[in-house]
């Protein structure tokens, strides 16, 4: 151990799973190393020193060792536990949608600040924000951005005319819109109106306190949530699975206010 | 494994291949287990293969808790003198015994068999809820104890079934989170740290 390198970043934990009698191998997004995996030992005894690090969603300053094939957590400090989305079921069903995003759209040392700091952003207004499906977009569209595929919302993407106010297309293959006249070149298009175009390009446009200002009815959202959520499974050729949970929270009688929980600031 | 296999005769390259299928069994491990059994006497080996044997066609799950049984309740829920008005849910099999060995639990159990796990693709539907809320419905259960692991799949699943069972009534527990006895303060994370300032017992 002592001839190994060390070496320091800080991570947020996208995912982690057992390994071995008591290590788990965790996923963290850093912001100079992009997505790493490593190895924490003996973490899930209760009195592991390395637990409170590795939970999901957490965001800690590391120390890690390099090892042979894996990189071992040697140390670390919590900078940010973002408690709220441990204990609170909506908002924990958000951060492991946020979470999966992260993890399918990137790969391992790619360094990608800007994603980075959405990760960070996003999980802070998790913890408080009241219209969690409108972060969420928020968070998708940038998402998109930060990884280069952010949807061309003005002109249609093929005939490069500028899109007038009728129902247009949106088609995951072109990465933006259609306008009438040129639907038929893609099969897997889908009707857009004036006003889902309208809110997604707020979205794209302004920061989140800007963006929430807008009301959106409900089936609007609905509508922009379906664009999106297309165009992401589109890119990603993979159905999101933390979708569902998503799904099923808001359809029942669960998604009443939970009560609200102190939000622990970053040190 | 390839590579080891050839060299290997094929009867014992058949059991390296099977012993590292078996989680946390590495190749290494696996080659030093193998190695081990060919050189034990054979009682020793004729009983390990019985009673792997044995599991698979004697056990199978409890009716009621979906615990491990050999018939078709399990030892606690035959037992007549455990409190059928409390039930402790917990995530797997193996989560009943340590509960067990503090014998202060006088309850019966459930057994989820897994979590919430939203990447995995595992909702409620694929746990065994629905038989645990079929259980509450004809009011003998007055207590649910939740004892889920104090993680993050853990407490999903915890609030997504208190709010199901606190709809119908029924007290609903969870174990308390705290400090581990032996623990050190100064690595204790910021999660349990809250939860134990928050829930401190008074003591005098």
């Amino acid at each position: 151990m002592s001839s190994s390198k060390t070496y320091r970043t800080e991570g947020v934990v996208l995912r982690r799973s057992d390994s071995g009698e008591a290590d788990r191998i965790i996923t963290f997004l850093t912001p100079d190393k992009g997505k790493i995996h490593a190895v924490a030992r003996g973490v899930r005894k209760p009195k592991s020193k390395l637990y409170g690090l590795v939970e999901l969603f957490t965001h800690s300053s590391l120390m890690l060792a390099q090892g042979h094939s894996l990189d071992i957590v040697a140390q670390g400090e919590t900078i940010h536990t973002f408690l709220p989305l441990k204990s609170d079921l909506q908002r924990s069903a958000c951060a492991f949608y946020v979470a999966e995003l992260v993890n399918r759209f990137t790969l391992e040392h790619e360094e990608n600040r800007a994603l980075f700091d959405l990760l960070i952003h996003t999980l802070e207004q998790l913890c408080c924000e009241k219209n969690v499906s409108l972060l969420l977009r928020h968070f998708e569209v940038n998402l998109l951005q930060c990884l280069g595929y952010r949807p061309n919302l003005h002109r249609c993407v093929e005939c490069n005319a500028l899109l007038q106010p009728v129902t247009n297309a949106f088609s995951p293959a072109g990465g933006g819109i259609l306008c009438p006249g040129c639907v038929k070149t893609d099969q897997m298009a889908r009707p857009i109106s004036v006003d889902a175009i309208k809110v997604l390009r707020v979205l794209q446009g302004f920061d989140f306190a800007t963006a929430s200002r807008v009301r959106i009815k409900q089936g609007l959202a609905q509508e922009v949530e379906q664009v999106l959520r297309s165009y992401i499974e589109f890119l990603l050729e993979h159905k999101v699975q933390s979708a569902a949970w998503l799904d099923t929270l808001k359809g029942g009688d669960l998604a009443s206010p939970s009560p609200s929980y102190p939000v622990t600031s970053a040190s | 494994m390839g590579r080891q296999s050839i060299s290997l005769t094929e009867p014992v390259a058949r059991l390296v291949d099977a012993l590292h299928k078996l989680p946390g069994i590495g190749p290494k491990s696996a080659q030093r287990l193998a190695y081990y059994l060919l050189q034990a006497d054979k009682e020793q080996v004729k009983a390990l293969s019985e009673a792997i044997t044995m599991v698979k066609e004697k056990v199978s799950l409890c009716s009621v808790c979906f615990n491990i049984a050999d018939s078709e309740k399990c030892e606690v829920c035959r037992d007549p003198q455990r409190d059928a008005s409390m039930i402790c849910v917990v995530e797997k099999p193996m989560d009943v015994l340590p509960i067990e060995r503090t014998k202060v639990y006088k309850g019966l159990y459930h057994v989820l068999h897994g979590t919430i796990a939203p990447t995995e693709g595992i909702g409620p539907d694929q746990l065994r809820v629905r038989e645990l809320l079929a259980r509450l419905r004809d009011g003998t259960v007055k207590e649910v104890m939740l004892a889920t692991n104090p993680n993050v799949e853990g407490e999903a699943t915890a609030m997504y079934l208190q709010k199901q069972i606190g709809a119908m009534g029924v007290r609903v527990t969870r174990l308390a989170r705290g400090l581990p006895f032996g623990a050190d303060l100064e690595y204790t994370d910021d999660v349990t740290l809250t939860g134990a300032i928050q829930r401190r017992e008074q003591i005098s």
